[in-house]
């Protein structure tokens, strides 16, 4: 049995040993169990047990809960010890508490009075134990007991020091659960001033409340800054011998330099006045200079110490971002650390590098050391390092570098850690698209990411490369071509069936003039996957199976004999069965017309931003840099479903798979509710119930492109429309409310800008069936920037009497809108360039109900330009920017809104190279929020 | 601010645990039971931190016992390390070379010790000798209190 010091509880030492003894698991729960027993018999008994023997019960119930057991008694007895006159005794008790006691027990009522007792002691210890139990368990009642007695005794004059140290961590704690604790007015700076103490401890103690207090309410405590300032300043610039004993192996007050300069990273810049901000830079300066010395001790104790505050220095250089001299030189002092040998320093100068990647000034610097960081992902041995050292691969990433960074990263997934390669995947994609001059290349790396870590590569990843190929011809046939190559391996991932699936049935056409992939080989290559496949893929491969007929009349017989096959037409996963039996009546009933208009190609798809970046942004949040947009919306699932899925009868006629001219399944819908399902996805995000939108209300579609555009009792027309640059596709759905046809449905078109914008109708039948919804579609094109909305009149005969009804077209100029990122810097640049008086507007207008900025943020993201977060100063101001797209010329456009609060009103400036657009743009927006 | 303390054996038990945030018992068990396979998993010469769900671990082995405590993002890993440093050295000059056995036999101490050198989450005292007078202090309480004792049972009190 090994020394016991200070008093020793024999019987406590013996027990242990017992325990220790057991020779199996069951034998300690037994001998426990025994003791548990003993101990509440003792309890219980008629003998009042003296205080040894309660602090020694107590004792061993304490440590039978730190084996593991529960213990559900002897708080009371506990709770007694609180209040002996023998500080052993209490201090055991306390412990107990501490220990035991969670912060909502009824518990804490009872020892509250034997605290207040303590806390009024002449002696500091026994003060100090209170002190610590109240720290300890730090819960509401404690901060209502004692919130005004902790406060009086940090700064009163006769408070020992030890007392005030940790005084002041025991008003931290409650301050953290009650932030109402701390008093205001003159305390303020009494607390301030506890920077000054000559006592290091109360210092070290005093920074830490210092720091929550501050973040809480930076302004009152500004007083801190010069305070901490000055008292870094004497700690860097002292020698080891002066600081005494909190001096750590040759460093002097590490753990309070370090307090200090977190304290620091609480304001930006850290001061206004000159000489604090000089005085300052001097500090780290000296940090940096200390760090070049020769160490003092070859322990790793003192390079630790005197690292970590070089650590520190280089947090708070980075949070200021302001000094491009002292961000180079942390560049270069953490770039000798990569190749430190003590795995620590390489982690955290990776780490820290990370930071400094995304500051302008030394991302420069930080590209310098790329070699040695690939080496670091390749070679380190400890994963969690390499993974540093993807993220800095990441996050030093730009045009320049990223062709070798993105290859580097490639061919480091075929040997990564399974843990780490699905964030790599995402990594590598988002750096791909983010930087890819040549979207050759783009597909090439994202294939070969499939290629090599299929597993690891996420839906987003494979919907992104689709969109993309989608919305740029240029790439079309090239992405044709590798899928083609790529599917011809023996072995391929299902990823790439899917991908190659997708892009062959919409572009397959492009390469089948070479007779190495006409449209036969083409769609065998794919059908020899298509067993080992799961489920979904086949779905989709028999989606793409009926668009090659479309595109290649010639293998009709072929693919409808697989449609015909049993294991389709037969499968016993429904979706397979619909899609098979669908598609098969497809290909025999409809005719080449009508199949060319079904299968047409996919439209482009909005151009937006990467949902992949939200998926690495949720993964690890606050470790991506914020330069990128976001965007929630997937990619959707394969087209023709979307056509085909309003059908559930699978044995009606061909008109009724397209859904187009009668209602689905036969009974006439009583209600609008047939005509809903028919809009399916339209309208399940809107469930607009028909009463409501009675009218036309053309502003609310300035910030969407889909909904219901007009509706009365007979009729509802809804639309959906898609831009690019500046064309744009509207498709409107006339749906008939009534249990009769509609006839003579005759829609026209009204505008006088006709020079300006372009807008053709495709014609459409004029009967409306009972219960059907027909569709048209709409092109228009931007020649110039207008600002006649197109205005549209319906006629038509119901029931023998005609009708007329009118509406505005959702076809405005903001339609035409690219969204556009940039920086703060570029977009204050352009902003002061574009100053002139014929290139602004402005309106302030009064808010049209209180102001909601989440509200106006949903609008102003729907309006087509790009949400600009974190450049205005003010974070309740919205800055957007966006190219207006016309035929002759693009219009740079930048917007400034500014909600005040107090007056209900907003200011709305816009800023663009043409006045008519600024204007357009202005009123369109205005009296809108 | 450290949320945690847990100090654990090579084979994985636990010897102290000191909480700074209030969780339920359960929770604690869980956390404990998953960060000490977590990193008795991890080879020597690995780093000495690591990103553990939404906390920073920082442990360190010392013979038989590994120290780890788990602090917030922004908290100084190095610093930590050399906090755990402090504690041991700490253990040592009052238990005198300090091994497993002395803390499980005097854990009580061992928490009184860490009480003085953290309070709430926060470091409060970093100097050896202020902590270790503190303690002495108590024990000085402790002895006159026996000697009291002593001196009662006699009859000379």
């Amino acid at each position: 049995m090994p020394a016991v010091r200070g008093d020793g509880m024999r019987g406590l030492a013996v027990f242990i040993s017992d325990i220790r003894n057991c020779k199996s698991k069951e034998a300690e729960i037994k001998r426990i169990n025994k003791e548990l027993a003993n101990i509440r018999s003792k309890f219980k008994g008629d003998k009042t047990l003296d205080g040894y023997q309660k602090k020694k019960y107590v004792c061993k119930l304490l440590f039978i809960f730190l084996l593991g057991h529960d213990i559900d008694f002897g708080h009371m007895e506990a709770v007694n010890l609180l209040s002996s006159n023998k500080y052993s005794e209490k201090q055991i008790g306390y412990l107990f508490i501490s220990v035991l006691v969670n912060t909502n027990s009824d518990l804490i009522k009872l020892i509250i009075q034997s605290i207040k007792n303590d806390l009024q002691s002449r002696n500091p210890i026994h003060v100090n134990l209170a002190l610590q139990c109240i720290a300890n368990i730090g819960s509401k009642d404690m901060a209502e007991a004692f919130g005004t007695e902790i406060p009086k005794l940090l700064v009163s004059g006769d408070t020992m020091d030890v007392v005030k140290q940790s005084a002041a961590l025991c008003l931290l704690r409650l301050f953290r659960k009650s932030p109402e604790i701390i008093p205001g007015g003159e305390w303020t700076s009494r607390i301030i001033h506890l920077l000054n103490d000559p006592h290091m401890g109360v210092v070290t103690a005093a920074t830490s409340l210092i720091d929550a207090l501050v973040k809480k309410n930076p302004d009152e405590y500004k007083g801190c800054v010069t305070l901490a300032v000055a008292r870094l300043s004497r700690i860097v610039t002292a020698s080891y011998t002066d600081l005494q004993d909190y001096t750590y192996y040759f460093v002097p007050a590490p753990w309070l330099s370090v307090k200090l300069l977190r304290l620091l990273q609480n304001y930006t810049p850290p001061s206004e006045e000159p000489g604090v901000r000089g005085r300052l830079s001097e500090c780290l300066e000296t940090i940096f200079n200390k760090a070049q010395e020769p160490p003092k001790s070859k322990k790793v104790q003192h390079s630790n110490a005197k690292n970590a505050v070089l650590f520190e220095a280089i947090s708070l250089i980075i949070h200021n971002d302001s000094e491009p001299n002292l961000l180079v030189r942390a560049c270069n002092q953490l770039g000798q650390f990569l190749s430190n040998r003590e795995t620590n320093l390489r982690y955290l100068a990776l780490e820290s590098m990370c930071h400094l990647a995304t500051s302008e000034f030394s991302h420069e610097a930080v590209k310098k050391h790329q070699e040695i960081v690939i080496l670091s992902m390749k070679m380190e041995k400890d994963v969690s390092v390499r993974q540093q050292a993807v993220d800095l691969l990441y996050a030093m990433c730009d045009k320049t570098n990223a062709e070798e960074i993105v290859q580097e990263m490639l061919a480091y997934l075929e040997t990564a850690d399974y843990s780490i390669r699905e964030e790599m995947v995402l990594k590598v994609a988002i750096l791909a698209e983010k930087y890819a001059t040549d979207f050759t290349w783009y597909v090439d790396v994202i294939l070969n990411l499939i290629r090599i870590a299929g597993d690891y590569v996420s839906e987003e990843v494979w919907y992104r490369v689709i969109q993309i190929v989608i919305n740029r011809d240029e790439v079309q046939a090239y992405a044709a071509k590798t899928v083609f190559e790529a599917l011809q391996a023996p072995t391929c991932h299902e990823n790439m069936v899917k991908v190659g699936g997708y892009i062959l049935g919409e572009f397959g056409n492009l390469i089948a003039g070479d007779t190495r992939s006409s449209p036969q080989v083409q769609f065998e290559l794919l059908h020899s996957k298509y067993h080992l496949c799961s489920v979904a893929t086949r779905a989709l491969l028999l989606s793409t199976y009926i668009k090659l007929v479309n595109l290649f009349p010639e293998i009709k017989n072929r693919v409808q004999e697989v449609f015909k096959a049993d294991s389709n037409l037969r499968s016993a996963d429904v979706e397979l069965q619909q899609r098979a039996s669908e598609y098969l009546q497809l290909s025999i009933v409809a005719s080449t017309d009508v199949l060319a208009t079904v299968l047409e190609e996919m439209p482009a798809f909005p151009e937006r931003e990467s949902s992949i970046l939200a998926v690495l942004k949720k993964k690890k949040p606050g470790r991506i840099p914020d330069d990128v947009r976001e965007s929630k919306s997937p990619l959707p699932t394969v087209a023709p479903t979307a056509i085909l899925n309003s059908t559930n009868n699978t044995n009606s006629s061909s008109a009724d798979l397209l859904g187009l001219s009668t209602p689905p399944g036969s009974a006439a819908p009583t209600t609008g509710n047939g005509l809903l399902d028919v809009l399916g996805d339209l309208y399940t995000s809107t469930k607009i119930s028909p009463s409501t939108v009675q009218q036309n209300n053309i502003k609310k579609f300035l910030f969407k492109n889909n909904g219901v555009l007009f509706e009365n009792e007979l009729i509802q027309i809804g639309v959906k429309s898609e831009f690019r640059q500046n064309l744009g596709r509207i498709g409107l759905f006339y749906g008939n409310k009534t249990q009769f046809p509609i006839q003579n449905v005759h829609p026209e078109l009204h505008w006088t800008d006709l020079h300006k914008l372009n807008v053709q109708m495709k014609p459409m039948e004029p009967i409306l069936e009972a219960g059907a919804q027909i569709q048209q579609m709409l092109t228009a094109e931007c020649i110039e920037d207008f600002t006649d909305v197109p205005s549209m009149s319906v006629s038509f005969i119901y029931n023998n009497v005609p009708q007329k009804i009118t509406m505005k077209l959702p076809l405005t100029l903001n339609k035409f809108f690219e969204p556009t990122e940039m920086n703060g810097e570029s977009f204050f640049a352009r902003w002061k360039n574009l100053g002139g008086e014929q290139q602004r507007a402005q309106k302030i207008f009064k808010a049209q109900g209180p102001i909601d900025l989440t509200g106006t943020r949903t609008k102003l993201a729907g309006f087509g330009m790009q949400l600009l977060d974190g450049i205005d100063p003010n974070p309740d101001n919205f800055v957007c920017a966006g190219i207006v797209h016309t035929k002759m010329q693009q219009v740079g456009c930048l917007m400034r809104l500014e909600p005040n609060k107090q007056a209900q009103m907003y200011r709305l400036t816009i800023r663009s190279s043409k006045e008519s657009v600024s204007q357009e743009i202005c009123n369109l927006l205005a009296d809108q929020f | 601010m450290m949320q945690f303390m847990l100090l654990f054996s090579r084979q994985g038990k636990l010897r102290l645990q000191k909480w700074y945030v209030a969780h339920p018992d359960k929770l604690k068990k869980k956390i404990t039971r998953e960060l000490i396979t977590t990193v008795l998993a991890r080879k020597p010469k690995m780093c000495s931190f690591l990103e553990w769900k939404d906390v920073k671990v920082v442990y360190k082995r010392y013979a038989s016992l590994y120290f780890c405590c788990a602090m917030e993002q922004e908290d100084n890993e190095l610093l930590t390390l050399e906090l755990i440093h402090r504690y041991v050295e700490l253990l040592d000059k009052y238990l005198g070379s300090v091994c497993e056995l002395d803390i499980i036999f005097n854990f009580e101490k061992a928490y009184f010790i860490l009480d003085e050198l953290v309070l709430g989450g926060e470091l409060q005292e970093t100097s050896k000798k202020n902590v270790l007078k503190a303690i002495a202090a108590q024990d000085l309480l402790q002895e006159d209190e026996t000697v009291d004792a002593a001196l009662r049972d006699v009859g000379w009190l």
